[in-house]
């Protein structure tokens, strides 16, 4: 049992870990300063909630592997984030698009997680929502400005969202260890969020005059461990201090 | 032996590091403190989970109280419940307007369904109403950036969360 609390805690790390290093990528690269600075200020906060559920991942494993450890030296398929975090940025009106379907999604899983069973977890999901509730705000403004916006910003954000869409059935596709840590007391059954977040999305891509991609078959597997092709890259830099320098501390 | 009342004492002494006119307790981060014969703990509650200051206020608390005669120091992190806006001191509130913030007003974002309201502040420094925000964050996570029509000074609001 023990083994799926820390699984299921490391998947619920690997998210907002993956999502900030891409967000944190936009540092001196904003469209505009308040821009660049937004987009810094929420890859923080998703590191800090990141390294939160590393550490209480860290003792649920009890071999001694701390925050820095399981951030930076695991293997690729070791792993476990949705393929869509770990997708390049591409524009900023791609960027955006991205934190508002990961963002209304984290929103309803904290507020989930914060009945769970483990304390600790429930703790970290009290803190996280109030930050997620900022970051929402900000990605809903945007798609709402971008998408009701001139004929080319809504071109990029409506190819942004053809592109991005496809990648949120994984959010929702329930799998063994959901189930175990649902089961549990411990976690959240993956398909419980899909209406609460649809009730949340839906009208925002309306309001921002932008078409909702057909449903497709297509599943991606991050989440199992099977990445993009994008995320080696992500990760020989993310990992390039620990790789070269082991046990370096700034 | 250093008390407890004079711990609390040597620690309204430090100022936050990014926002130096108030002290981390007036911030309200500062939950509890226990002494006893040689050792002092002090429970601490995180602003923002990426606030990169935590670890400087960690800091700063230990040198304060080794420098007010206490031997041992204990910092513990408190999560729940989580820190909000509520327990920034009423009296710091002036500080901050002074200091060309605008102290935290209204309530936090709530439900899930974001809300298109964006609420009227006055300048802090010329006191016009009409003003308007730049960006839902500011030099730091905790703040947006405004601008004030009139004085054309920009300035910073403290968000409540």
């Amino acid at each position: 049992m023990s083994t799926t609390r820390f699984d299921y805690v490391l998947c619920l790390a690997d998210n907002p870990l993956i999502l900030g290093q891409r967000l944190s990528e936009w540092c001196g690269h904003g469209p505009v300063l308040e821009e660049d600075l937004a987009l810094t200020n929420v890859a923080l906060d998703l590191i800090g909630q990141a390294r939160l559920l590393l550490a209480h991942a860290g003792k649920l494993e009890g071999k001694g592997r701390g925050e820095d450890q399981l951030a930076f030296l695991r293997a690729e398929s070791e792993y476990r984030n949705f393929t869509l975090v770990e997708l390049p940025n591409g524009d900023f009106g791609r960027t955006v698009t991205r934190n508002l379907l990961f963002g209304a999604y984290q929103l309803h899983l904290w507020e989930a997680l914060q009945r769970s069973r483990d304390s600790e977890l429930a703790a970290i999901a009290g803190k996280s929502i109030k930050e997620s509730r900022y970051h929402l705000r900000h990605a809903v403004d945007w798609t709402v400005r971008l998408g009701d916006g001139t004929e080319e910003s809504h071109a990029r954000m409506q190819a942004a969202l053809d592109l991005l869409w496809p990648y949120t059935g994984e959010f929702f596709a329930a799998d063994a260890l959901d189930e175990a840590a649902a089961a549990d007391g411990f976690g959240v059954p993956a398909g419980s969020l899909q209406g609460p977040w649809e009730d949340t999305v839906r009208p925002v891509l309306g309001e921002a005059t932008l078409r909702i991609p057909e449903p497709t078959p297509f599943r991606s597997r991050g989440k199992g461990g099977m990445h993009s092709e994008h995320m080696g890259h992500l990760l020989a830099e993310m990992q390039y201090m620990q790789r070269t320098y082991p046990g370096l501390q700034w | 032996m250093v008390t407890e009342a004079q711990a609390w004492d040597a620690l309204r002494a430090v100022p936050d590091p990014e926002i130096p006119v108030i002290s981390v307790c007036e911030l309200g981060i500062v939950r509890e403190i226990r002494a006893d014969a040689n050792a002092v703990t002090v429970v601490v509650t995180p602003t923002y989970s990426g606030c990169p200051a935590t670890e400087v206020i960690a800091t700063s608390i230990r040198d304060a109280l080794l420098q007010a005669g206490v031997e041992h120091v204990d910092i513990e992190t408190r999560l729940s419940p989580p820190w909000t806006t509520d327990w920034i001191a009423p009296e710091a509130a002036e500080r901050l307007r002074a200091y060309g913030i605008v102290p935290p007003s209204g309530v936090a974002p709530a439900g899930p369904r974001p809300l298109h309201f964006v609420p009227r502040l006055a300048c802090p420094r010329c006191g016009s109403q009409q003003t308007e925000r730049l960006s839902e964050f500011g030099s730091t996570a905790c703040k947006a950036t405004y601008r004030c029509l009139d004085c054309r000074e920009p300035f910073e609001y403290f968000k409540p969360i």
